[in-house]
């Protein structure tokens, strides 16, 4: 039986709303600003319509953008180490959970996706601020006040609080897969609570770990919103970095060449982990 | 020598019993079922002697030591899962090398005992393998392995083969019953099959619904039943409803005779007797005439039911290699008054 011509274009025809929303919302723009990126700039006249890679030199060339980035790495890594310390064992207590409590919590620890980013960072600020509620809870108890908005400090705090739901996601559903009994298994063979956590849970939890690191990185190294608020003006990181060449220096071209480089960097940083990741998924559970 | 104890057990979840008033005692070497319905108690009894349920009552002691309180990684039992609960991340050497791993066990040795375990279950050339690459069979022979390569006192299975087909499921019964035989582990296994429980163990206990209510020989637990649940529970079987006599049940107007010791005329009794103990008989020729309703040919035995004055009644009889009745002929049920069981009516009893 010979396939009539509307099955062979079907394929086609279902991919194609998805392709073109991609092609016209992803890649386009993606293209538009390697362009720019290689204009040239000038103070007095705008963007030039001759080639230069002289975008690129300064930045990787001049220690205040370099310092930039080495902080939205810090940052980002900071988190990601934060997350998965506090959501690994989070997620393993929900999996434990027994059920209307594991609904509630789940929703309590999804809740916040449903709050605007921007409001809760606002609330933040209020909590960290020189006359916010942690400094006051500080003088009541006699200590002295500390200087805690417009620090990394803050940024690590409200990020970490934004992309904790993005690590025990991960980590749960892959719990989730992992039979109860095997723990028990492991005692009744002679392990205690510790070593049938470390040996038998963990290598379980890990790839769940590893796929929402990648994830709570990616999102912290180009989140926009809660350095903005938190950081203030003098602590920038790659994404605040952006908006302030567009729209504070108005060079277009230079902020389009910082964007590239950021999303190369991200690129292969994420590409290097997932490889890690892959290789450690045939290794153990493939 | 009883080896392994229970004595009065009990275990509460909230308000619910889940288990009441257990009390057993199993010898050395002794292959031991637990029987009864899902829901009846039988994983939870299994666990509170593994360790992992604390029972709300009661005392459990091996080989003379309370362990009712013990951790389940101090008590060194063998448990196999119902869902056989391997580490994924770890291949079946790995696996049944846990336990002698946590035991300290040097490394040699280790992979002596691993190597002895596999071939008992006969996964020798599946060491290198991952759990998932298994079929059901295998890695329940691997959790057997890993259950019994640490020699425990005693093995525990939690209904072993219900996740495997009909054809398996028989091999495996002989496998498992061939592997205890030669290891010499005590054993208790939970089932819900009846026709398992029989064919591989020393003594069945029945459960229902948290209680005990028999503990006897397979041989025994079959002809005589304690109860209406455990003879239509334990194999098929005919059930009459009826008054003592002095010699014998009335059911609806007829007597049958039958003895049964202990009985006060007048009592209300149930009169069991299973399909194989009836004969079928020309019309008039036997004790109860009836008609074929229907009639099944099962292979090794004809299954016949037969419309009576006194109900439907089913029969089996060996095929002989000649036709037998009709549906619809007249025929008529004979049986050795000796195989009709009586079984007082708990309500009445109780
Ligand atoms: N952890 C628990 N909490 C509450 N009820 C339970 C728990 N475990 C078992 N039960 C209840 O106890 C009864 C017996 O369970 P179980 O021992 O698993 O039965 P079986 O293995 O005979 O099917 C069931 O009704 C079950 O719902
Ligand atoms: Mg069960």
């Amino acid at each position: 039986m010979t396939p009539r011509p509307s099955t062979l274009s079907a394929p086609w025809l279902l991919a194609g709303p998805g392709a073109l929303f991609f092609i016209g919302l992803v890649l386009l723009p993606l293209a538009l600003t390697v362009i720019l990126s290689f204009h040239a700039y000038d103070h007095s006249t705008g963007i030039q319509n001759t080639f230069t890679l002289s975008h690129y030199v300064a930045v990787v060339t001049d220690e205040y953008y370099l310092e930039i980035f080495w902080r939205t790495l810090r940052i980002a890594a900071l988190t990601t180490l934060i997350c998965a310390a506090i959501g690994v064992p989070e997620a393993y207590i929900l999996s434990r959970m027994r059920d209307p409590w594991r609904s509630i919590f789940l929703l309590v620890i999804i809740g916040p996706l449903l709050v605007s980013v921007v409001v809760r960072t606002f609330g933040w600020s209020m909590l960290l601020g020189s006359q916010g509620l942690v400094n006051q809870a500080l003088q009541l108890l006699g200590l002295p006040s500390a200087r805690i908005l417009y620090t990394e400090t803050a940024i690590v705090i409200a990020l970490v609080h934004v992309m904790l739901p993005f690590m025990v996601i991960p980590v749960w559903t892959a719990l989730q897969k992992l039979d109860p009994m095997v723990e028990a298994a492991a005692w009744t063979l002679g392990a205690s609570h510790f070593t049938a956590l470390r040996r038998v849970v963990m290598p379980q939890v890990t790839l769940g770990m590893l796929s929402g690191s990648l994830i709570v990185f990616g999102l912290s190294a180009s989140a926009f919103a809660v350095p903005a608020l938190l950081g203030g003006r003098r602590l920038k990181m790659a994404a605040t970095l952006v908006y302030d060449e567009y729209l504070q220096e108005l060079n277009w071209p230079l902020g389009a060449a910082i964007a590239i480089i950021v999303l190369v960097a991200n690129l292969c940083i994420m590409l290097a982990y997932n490889r890690m990741v892959e290789a450690r998924a045939r290794r153990t559970l493939g | 020598m009883a080896f392994l104890t229970l004595e009065r057990v009990s275990k509460e979840f909230g308000t619910f019993t889940a288990v009441r008033d257990v009390n057993l005692t199993i010898d050395k070497g002794e292959f031991v079922s637990l029987l009864g319905p899902s829901g009846c108690g039988k994983t939870t009894t299994l666990q509170m002697i593994a360790g992992l349920v604390e029972p709300t009552q009661g005392r459990i002691s091996l080989d003379g030591h309370d362990i009712t309180h013990e951790k389940p990684n101090r008590r060194g039992l063998g448990v196999v899962f119902q869902s056989y609960a391997l580490f994924p991340h770890m291949t079946v050497a790995q696996n049944v090398a846990f336990g002698l791993e946590m035991r300290r066990v040097p490394q040699a040795e280790r992979t002596e005992r691993v190597r002895e375990a596999l071939s008992l279950v006969q996964l020798s050339s599946f060491a290198d393998r991952y759990p998932r690459q298994l079929s059901g069979g295998q890695r329940q022979r691997v959790a057997i392995a890993r259950a019994l390569v640490i020699a425990p006192p005693v093995l525990l299975l939690d209904e072993p083969l219900s996740n495997l087909d009909a054809k398996l499921r028989e091999e495996m019964q002989f496998e498992l019953r061939r592997i205890q035989r030669k290891v010499g582990t005590t054993t208790i296994m939970v089932t819900h099959d009846q026709a398992e429980a029989l064919s591989i163990s020393d003594r069945v206990v029945v459960m229902e619904d948290g209680r005990m209510t028999q503990v006897d020989a397979p041989y025994r637990l079959y002809e005589q039943p304690s109860n209406t649940f455990i003879s239509s529970f334990v194999g098929k079987t005919n059930l009459l409803a009826g008054t003592w006599r002095r010699s014998g049940a009335e059911i609806g107007g007829v007597l049958l005779e039958a003895s049964a010791p202990e009985i006060a005329a007048g009592t209300p009794v149930t009169l069991s007797i299973r399909p194989e103990k009836l004969l079928l008989r020309d019309a008039g020729a036997g004790r109860l005439d009836g008609r074929v309703a229907s009639r099944f040919f099962l292979g090794s035995q004809w299954l016949f039911t037969v419309e009576t004055s006194l109900g439907t009644m089913t029969v089996t009889i060996p095929n002989q290699g000649e036709e037998p009745p009709a549906e619809g002929s007249p025929v008529s049920l004979d049986w050795s008054p000796a195989n009709l069981r009586v079984i007082a009516d708990t309500a009445a009893a109780a």
